[in-house]
């Protein structure tokens, strides 16, 4: 029965070739534009580290010393950016399984051969568990020790990319680079790394989104050879910027790992006693602290930009609106078609016969049109691909999307066709053959 | 023109009518808050900026050796103050638009300098010449002299020495209300005042719009003598020279110090790459309007269509009884009036109801009342010329089809 259908589908498309176009057109526009979409917002709202996001943990406290803003106010604005005091010394409590402090910086890299200029580099400045905490690999080498860390030693990690770039990609590690004015020996060397949404970097002054960073340095070292944080906010106009490790400015962030996620308990216990001692040493006014996991800072923080979820909802809103055109249309046609109806129906079609027919028609033109918007929604990432914003190289259709487009355009077509397929199959036989 | 027999077969074909009004609605709701963010963007872009924009070059210096600091900046300046066309050179600390910036809460009494309600301006450091390389406009009051540059340093908490400002005019609305600014003083922090010595036409901040920051065109300008921090070297000229102007410069510059990194842009660069993501916002709500505008036109021709043709006969009766084409026309305009009347009554409540939606999770404010007329006149307009195609067809029907059967 289903061929017959589909042969009958076919044959009243030829009939009206303009209204059929016009339909699987409409459609296909809808489901392009809701697919493109939708494909950006799936990732840009992604889990940047899939395997352990649960157990990662963004421990906030509200480091201003009055009171005036509500600390979730604050935390929505700065997420867990602290003052560089209350990082270390959570830092060093090491109550988790594994914790780093970070902050983003400009970093200048000396030309290696005479002749060549100098450049910047985006860099992280941070402590030795940042790489395993964040499953960044290594191609060469490995990170530094804590010993490192405290004892300021001159050693740096780069990134895959700027190892080919300085050393043609060969094994580096052992060499010395010149970052700033002094020389830094180069430990390890990472394998690609740009987990996205860029989440440690939201609250530091960077992208959202976009290429990793090349160049990874010891915070304290840095911070003895005077490397400037690139989002630095005081909350006293006389703090002394030269020296921020005292200052009452925030302008780093903790990270940590704990060993299990319901572990999240007893850490945020440890961070609450903690705010209370401050409050009662009188550095902060709010003893309130909050420790999102990864997920739950992101959403926290509102990483994905408004536009792209404006764009999402302006997409599909503008896809109802194809879907009660093709709602239309597919009434206008089945409803002329009455008197072949009538005859079906006469000669022992049932009304379930009917109602199939043309739910099988309504799931042709929802297959056209999901080809259709396949073809628009590559277009449409394509132009995307090519917008100035962050995340606009990272717009690719992947297999999930491939199978929910089609998905998306079976179902709306099928709503689409209820309707039409409901007033077909009521059609009363005897009048409409009686004006044959 | 007698609207009741239109209504009267309308009710005989609920399903097709509500079809179109439902349309109608959505295409009003959605077109209303679209071309209402396409507002607000296109605003944002053409927000004033009192300064030269169509002249100034920026060449940022980055990496200056702290030891040789001050004699290298020296250089910098005089190098680029050499380069045929510079009209005026100076060093900025960010420029308007840029992606560097110093911002502060400021207040007009040392009381209020804790208050939460004080506003966040953005910091202009500049070097002498500097409102002349920036083209500010001057409103009231005096620039500054060439003393008040020398005198002025930057602090360990990068904040000038010095004791005057110039504000913005937004700023000094919202810090001095109905007063004079001139003479008051500008509190930063507990222990830096500035006296206000000119207010100037508004200026735009580094970040105008980004990170929540409130009002775009709180800026202060204060004096400063170069320094570290101090690095974008601002040049003016011709517009045409620019581009000359700042290849040149930057060869210069480079030549001087191997070990720095040079960077130039015109103003114009700045301002595009700012706006870049709004203008593709814009460009993209454009194309959706467009889109949908033209599937709900279509849809309504295909339903129209159908119409006309299934009532041939009655079309045939009416001619032959004496109705004129002209009736015919108005019958199907007049038709499709009454439906985009409902769909639009519809769409308004619509458009409503997604804009608070849209006030509570964005950044969006009211929707203006002036949308939905317009745009209600916009879905007339649509579904008459939808409906006009289909409509000289039906007034192309013979009063023969009458005597003919079916």
């Amino acid at each position: 029965m289903f061929g017959y259908y589909l042969d009958l589908a076919l044959r009243s498309f030829k009939r009206n070739r303009v209204l059929t176009a016009l339909m699987v057109l409409a459609l296909g526009l809808g489901i392009g534009a809701s697919i493109t979409t939708l494909t950006v917002l799936k990732l840009l709202s992604g889990d940047p580290l899939p395997q352990k996001s649960a157990r990662i943990f963004a421990p906030e406290i509200d480091p201003l010393p009055t009171g005036n803003v509500k600390p979730a106010d604050l935390w929505s604005r700065w997420g867990n950016l602290m003052t560089y005091t209350d990082a270390m010394n959570l830092l060093h409590a090491r109550r988790a399984e594994r914790q780093a402090v970070m902050a983003l910086a400009s970093i200048k890299i000396a030309p290696q051969t005479p002749g060549q200029r100098a450049f910047f580099s985006d860099g992280v400045i941070t402590t030795s568990d940042f790489f395993g905490m964040f499953d960044a690999g290594f191609q060469y080498g490995s990170g530094w020790s804590v010993q490192d860390d405290e004892n300021r030693a001159r050693v740096v990690v780069i990134a895959g990319f700027l190892n080919d770039k300085l050393f043609g990609g060969k094994n580096s590690v052992g060499q010395n680079i010149r970052i700033g004015d002094h020389d830094y020996r180069i430990v390890g060397v990472l394998k690609p790394w740009a987990p996205q949404p860029r989440f440690y970097s939201v609250s530091l002054g960077g992208r959202g989104y976009g290429n990793g960073d090349a160049v990874f340095l010891p915070l304290q070292s840095a911070v003895a050879d005077q490397v400037n944080p690139q989002n630095v906010n005081c909350f006293d106009a006389g703090a002394d910027m030269n020296h921020l490790e005292t200052a009452p400015c925030a302008w780093v962030s903790l990270w940590v790992e704990l060993a299990d996620a319901s572990d999240a308990g007893a850490y945020k216990t440890f961070l609450s006693n903690y705010a209370a001692q401050q409050v009662a040493l009188g550095r902060v006014h709010h003893s309130e602290v909050a420790l999102p996991d990864l997920m739950g800072y992101l959403g926290q923080v509102q990483v994905v930009p408004d536009d792209a979820r404006l764009q999402t909802s302006l997409a599909f809103g503008f896809l109802l609106i194809c879907i009660v055109n093709t709602v239309g249309l597919l009434l206008a046609k089945c409803l002329r078609r009455s008197r072949e109806i009538g005859v079906r129906r006469a000669l022992g079609a049932t009304r379930a016969a009917v109602f199939a027919q043309f739910m099988v028609e309504s799931g042709m033109v929802g297959i056209a049109g999901g080809v259709l918007g396949l073809i628009f929604a590559e277009l449409g990432l394509w132009a995307i691909r090519h917008q100035p914003a962050q995340y606009a190289s990272l717009a690719h259709m992947d297999v999930s999307m491939f199978i929910v487009t089609f998905m998306l355009a079976l179902v709306a077509s099928l709503v689409a066709g209820l309707l039409p397929a409901w007033r077909a199959c009521v059609v009363a036989p005897a009048p409409q053959l009686k004006s044959v | 023109m007698d609207i009741q027999p239109i209504l009267s077969a309308l009710r005989k074909h609920k399903i097709p009518a509500a079809l179109i009004v439902l349309e109608i609605a959505l295409a009003c709701a959605v077109l209303c808050n679209a071309v209402f963010m396409i507002g607000q963007r296109v605003g944002e872009i053409h927000l004033s900026n009192a300064i030269d924009e169509g002249g100034i070059s920026d060449i940022g210096v980055q990496g200056i050796n702290p030891d040789t600091a001050k004699a290298d900046m020296a250089a910098y300046l005089a190098a680029l103050h050499s380069v045929p066309g510079v009209t005026a050179a100076a060093q900025l600390n960010s420029l308007p638009l840029g992606n560097n910036s110093w911002n502060t809460t400021v207040s007009s009494s040392q009381a209020d300098v804790a208050d939460k309600d004080s506003p966040n301006a953005a910091e202009y450091l500049l070097t002498k010449d500097g409102p002349a390389a920036l083209g500010l406009h001057l409103l009231q009051g005096r620039l500054f002299n060439d003393d008040e540059y020398a005198d002025s340093k930057l602090s360990d908490s990068y904040l000038p020495t010095g004791h005057v400002v110039l504000v913005t005019k937004s700023l000094a609305e919202r810090l001095w209300p109905d007063q004079n600014a001139l003479g008051k003083q500008m509190w930063v922090g507990k222990n830096n005042h500035y006296m206000v010595v000119g207010v100037v036409a508004d200026v735009l901040r580094p970040d105008a719009s980004r990170g929540g920051l409130a009002h775009f065109h709180w800026s202060a300008f204060f004096p400063v003598s170069p320094a570290l921090g101090i690095q974008e070297f601002v040049v003016r000229s011709a517009p045409r020279d620019r581009a000359r102007i700042l290849r040149e410069g930057i060869q210069k510059l480079e030549a001087l110090s191997p070990m720095v990194v040079v960077q130039g842009q015109t103003f114009t660069e700045i301002r595009n790459k700012y706006f870049a993501n709004a203008r593709s916002m814009v460009w993209m709500l454009v194309l959706v309007c467009v889109v949908m505008l033209a599937v709900t036109a279509f849809g309504i021709v295909g339903l129209t269509s159908f119409w006309v043709g299934q009532r041939r006969r009655q079309i045939g009766i009416r001619r032959a009884v004496g109705a004129t084409r002209a009736h015919i026309m108005q019958y199907f305009q007049t038709e499709n009036f009454l439906l985009s009347s409902a769909g639009v009554a519809v769409g308004m409540i619509l458009a409503f109801g997604i804009n608070l939606y849209l006030m509570q999770h964005y950044q969006t404010t009211r929707l203006p009342w002036y949308y939905l007329p317009v745009s209600a006149i916009a879905l007339w307009v649509l579904g008459q010329l939808a409906a006009l195609g289909p409509a000289l067809r039906a007034a192309n029907v013979p009063p023969v089809v009458a005597t003919r059967d079916g």
